[in-house]
């Protein structure tokens, strides 16, 4: 099988060692990897903060880039919802403004084969044990739009404990938001910060030594704050975790 | 906290006291957290929640599609039960119309049971300019009331308070509003609720005339219903001569057999119980039974400029039950308050915007003051996508365009303030549309990494100031594929 990674921004640019990592996994379990280097940007920042017209030409090239590939792996459930939520919509939208059906039938195409890391390794590969080794004490963060736009459920968990020598933590109060948000990190600082304070404060009461999430972007403000509250934890990509093994375990 | 909600300053900066007041982020957090798991609970009961859910978005939506035929419909209803139908475009129209109802009774006093709807058009103080004094009856209210303070919760307007701070201000202000707190008033729960009991009891047998909101209008028969716990509502709805309504034109449900997956959605949504203690309804008026005389004030204030909105209009559906308050991290830091507005919390960061507009500061924030992370979505009983509300009302913020206000089609300009931000948007979505740009900012940003600051000059401070940054890598990830595996499978770097 022959996919193609979409790394997203983010991960390329600030955190290229989830995109290693996401090789270094699919290529150990037999899949294709490709990385169309045409890729950028899926648009969410503009989208969500209101420059729905900004967002739009960059989701039109995220479909030319992918569009002929069997499918797109992303690590960002935030990312991933995107394409799969949000692409549609704004195609219902250029509808609905009498633009025609022009966007939603260049963006049909990628929606369906749009899939979270966590979400192909368990839906289209069905594995759970990926023969990863990483003898740690971790605590899971479900991050918001891979938690309820996706609708991952409980496929990380079921990924992370088979992990050879993981020890996973239950993180109290999971399911609330690490207070990212986008541009609501920056627009409403001082409510992103005590967000971001209560789920490192939650995350050390359960002695792990990682917080691990699916979302570079939610580990970026949750590593940030932990750094500046000294905490001794650090923030951990799932993708990191899962690529890990005992001949190659993760520096 | 006192005064109007007019001049508020925008979110983040009435938030930004919130978030340091200790006493009311341990009040917000210990109510939400503990509303909260007791709804998961009590939902968790009904095998077919998901079925009423949807059962509930379909009757509003159905309801507010032909809103016109069953407010017609009500107003024949309730005429032909005895009352009379008043229809108010704005706060002035429906504050001038029930000052002058009360004026007609020659009463200078009013009790009313806790009503949204007279909160969001200023009635008390409307009435008060008029010589007459209205008092608040639900137990909540009336702490908000006597406390010269605003609500800051849908279903628990006095959240922020403690019941130690409740003490202090039934000890200090009960007395200059009727009957004075008992001699050594503890802070017991039930040494409270007697305070306010002994209290609020002269004040229903005294009162000539009732204020009241309701929860539904059902058109078939012209009824109001009031969905409550405490009795206090009832007693304002039978009690007094004259009882005034004022409900917003949105409340309507065709039939009584819709409400039937309302009283199981609200009580459950709201308060965590299967049932709520009270349900009062009430059609026109009964010789020797109740009110003699029943006027209805039907509210419009910006709703159907909110119905033309076709993705807004989804606000409407709202049957006030506060889940979304109750789930919301945002909400939960911030407080009530910080939303400017009688409704705060998610609902209120799209009904506001859009019974008032987006002209203010306050309102233009609002759309801003969510994370997006779709809590509010999942426990909404009527299914209200608010996410998709926030970011429609951010694109109109920061965009403009076509809206309906007082009825008339106009045409938004982009609000000020946001000309760096979309400068910056639109400069991203060139670079993104231009790989080889983004590339090269990449190795720029890589190859200063050792002189990049740790703390950010501008915009970038509301980071820097509680978070540190991440360390910018040696070399992007694109450039480490093209490295080691660009001349084998690598894209054509087009």
């Amino acid at each position: 099988m022959r996919v193609a990674l979409f790394l997203t921004c983010v991960n390329d640019t600030l955190y290229p060692d989830t995109g290693r990592a996401v090789v270094k996994l699919l290529t150990r379990l037999g899949v294709e990897v490709d990385f169309p280097m045409a890729q950028t940007c899926c648009g969410q920042a503009h989208y969500n903060t209101g420059y729905r017209h900004e967002a739009e030409p960059l989701a039109v090239k995220f479909s030319d880039v992918f569009r002929d590939y069997e499918a797109i792996v992303t690590p960002s459930g935030s990312c991933g919802a995107m394409v799969r939520e949000l692409y549609p919509r704004m195609g219902e939208r250029a509808r609905a403004e009498g633009r025609g059906d022009a966007l939603a039938a260049t963006l049909a195409p990628v929606v369906p084969k749009t899939y979270e890391l966590t979400e192909f390794l368990v839906d289209v590969l069905g594995v759970t044990d990926v023969g990863a080794y990483y003898p740690h004490k971790v605590t899971y963060h479900p991050t918001c739009h891979g938690l309820r736009g996706l609708g991952l459920g409980d496929r990380p968990r079921r990924l992370l404990q088979a992990v050879k020598g993981l020890e996973l933590a239950e993180l109290p109060g999971a399911e609330e938001c690490c207070g990212f948000g986008g541009t609501f990190a920056l627009k409403n600082s001082d409510v992103s910060a005590a967000m971001g304070v209560d789920k490192v404060r939650n995350a050390e009461s359960t002695g792990a030594e990682v917080l691990c999430a699916a979302d570079n972007s939610c580990l970026m403000h949750i590593g940030g704050t932990m750094a500046r509250l000294r905490v001794g934890m650090r923030p951990v990509h799932i993708a990191e975790i899962l690529a890990s093994t005992e001949e190659e375990p993760l520096a | 906290m006192s005064g109007t909600y007019l001049g508020m300053p925008a979110f983040p900066a009435a938030a930004h006291e919130a978030v340091r007041d200790r006493t009311l982020r341990g009040n917000l957090r210990h109510a939400t957290h503990t509303i909260r798991a007791k709804r998961a609970k009590a939902v968790a009961e009904v095998s077919d929640w998901a079925a009423l859910r949807e059962a509930g978005r379909q009757i509003k939506d159905h309801t507010l599609r032909h809103l016109d035929r069953y407010l017609v419909q009500l107003e024949e209803s309730v005429t032909a039960a005895g009352g009379v139908v008043h229809w108010a475009a704005d706060a002035d129209e429906a504050n001038r119309i029930v000052a002058e109802l009360v004026r007609a009774t020659g009463e200078s006093e009013v009790v009313k049971v806790k009503s949204m709807a007279t909160q969001e058009i200023g009635l008390n103080e409307a009435l008060e300019a008029e010589g007459i004094r209205a008092y608040e009856t639900d137990l909540a209210e009336l702490i908000v009331q006597l406390g010269k303070d605003r609500p800051s919760h849908i279903l628990v307007p006095a959240i922020h308070r403690n019941r130690g701070e409740i003490r202090d201000i039934f000890r200090s202000e009960m007395a200059e509003w009727g009957r004075p707190a008992p001699e050594g008033l503890t802070d017991t729960p039930a040494e409270l609720a007697e305070a306010a009991r002994l209290h609020l009891r002269e004040k229903f047998l005294r009162a000539k005339v009732g204020i009241s909101g309701a929860n539904f209008m059902v058109a078939e028969t012209g009824t109001l219903v009031v969905v409550e716990s405490e009795g206090n509502g009832r007693m304002c709805v039978t009690l007094p001569e004259t009882l005034i309504s004022v409900v917003g034109i949105e409340k309507i449900v065709p039939t009584w057999r819709d409400l039937e997956v309302f009283l199981q959605t609200l009580p459950r949504s709201s308060t965590a119980e299967r049932m709520n203690p009270y349900t009062s309804t009430w059609t026109g008026t009964t010789d020797e039974d109740g009110p003699n005389t029943f006027h209805l004030v039907l509210l419009d204030n910006g709703r159907t400029d909110t119905l033309a909105d076709q993705v807004g209009r989804q606000a409407l559906r709202c049957i006030r039950c506060s889940a979304c308050l109750n789930v919301c991290p945002v909400y939960e830091r911030a407080g009530g308050h910080a939303y400017g507005s009688v409704y705060p919390g998610p609902i209120g960061a799209i009904l506001s915007p859009q019974l008032r507009g987006t002209q203010s500061e306050i309102d233009a924030s609002l759309p801003y003051a969510s994370s997006l992370c779709g809590a509010c979505y999942e426990v909404c009983p009527v299914a209200i996508d608010i996410p998709e509300v926030l970011v429609h009302l951010r694109e109109r913020v920061v965009q403009g365009g076509p809206v309906t206000r007082g009825g008339n089609k106009v045409v938004l300009r982009p609000a000020k303030g946001h000309a760096a931000e979309r400068a910056a948007m639109r400069a991203s979505r060139w670079a993104f549309g231009h790989p080889g740009v983004l590339r090269t900012g990449q190795r720029l940003a890589s190859r200063s990494r050792r002189f990049l600051p740790r703390t950010l000059p501008g915009p970038g401070r509301a980071w820097s100031a509680s978070r540190d940054l991440p360390q910018v890598p040696a070399e992007p990830f694109r450039d480490w594929w093209q490295r080691t595996r660009g001349g084998k499978d690598g894209g054509d770097g087009k």
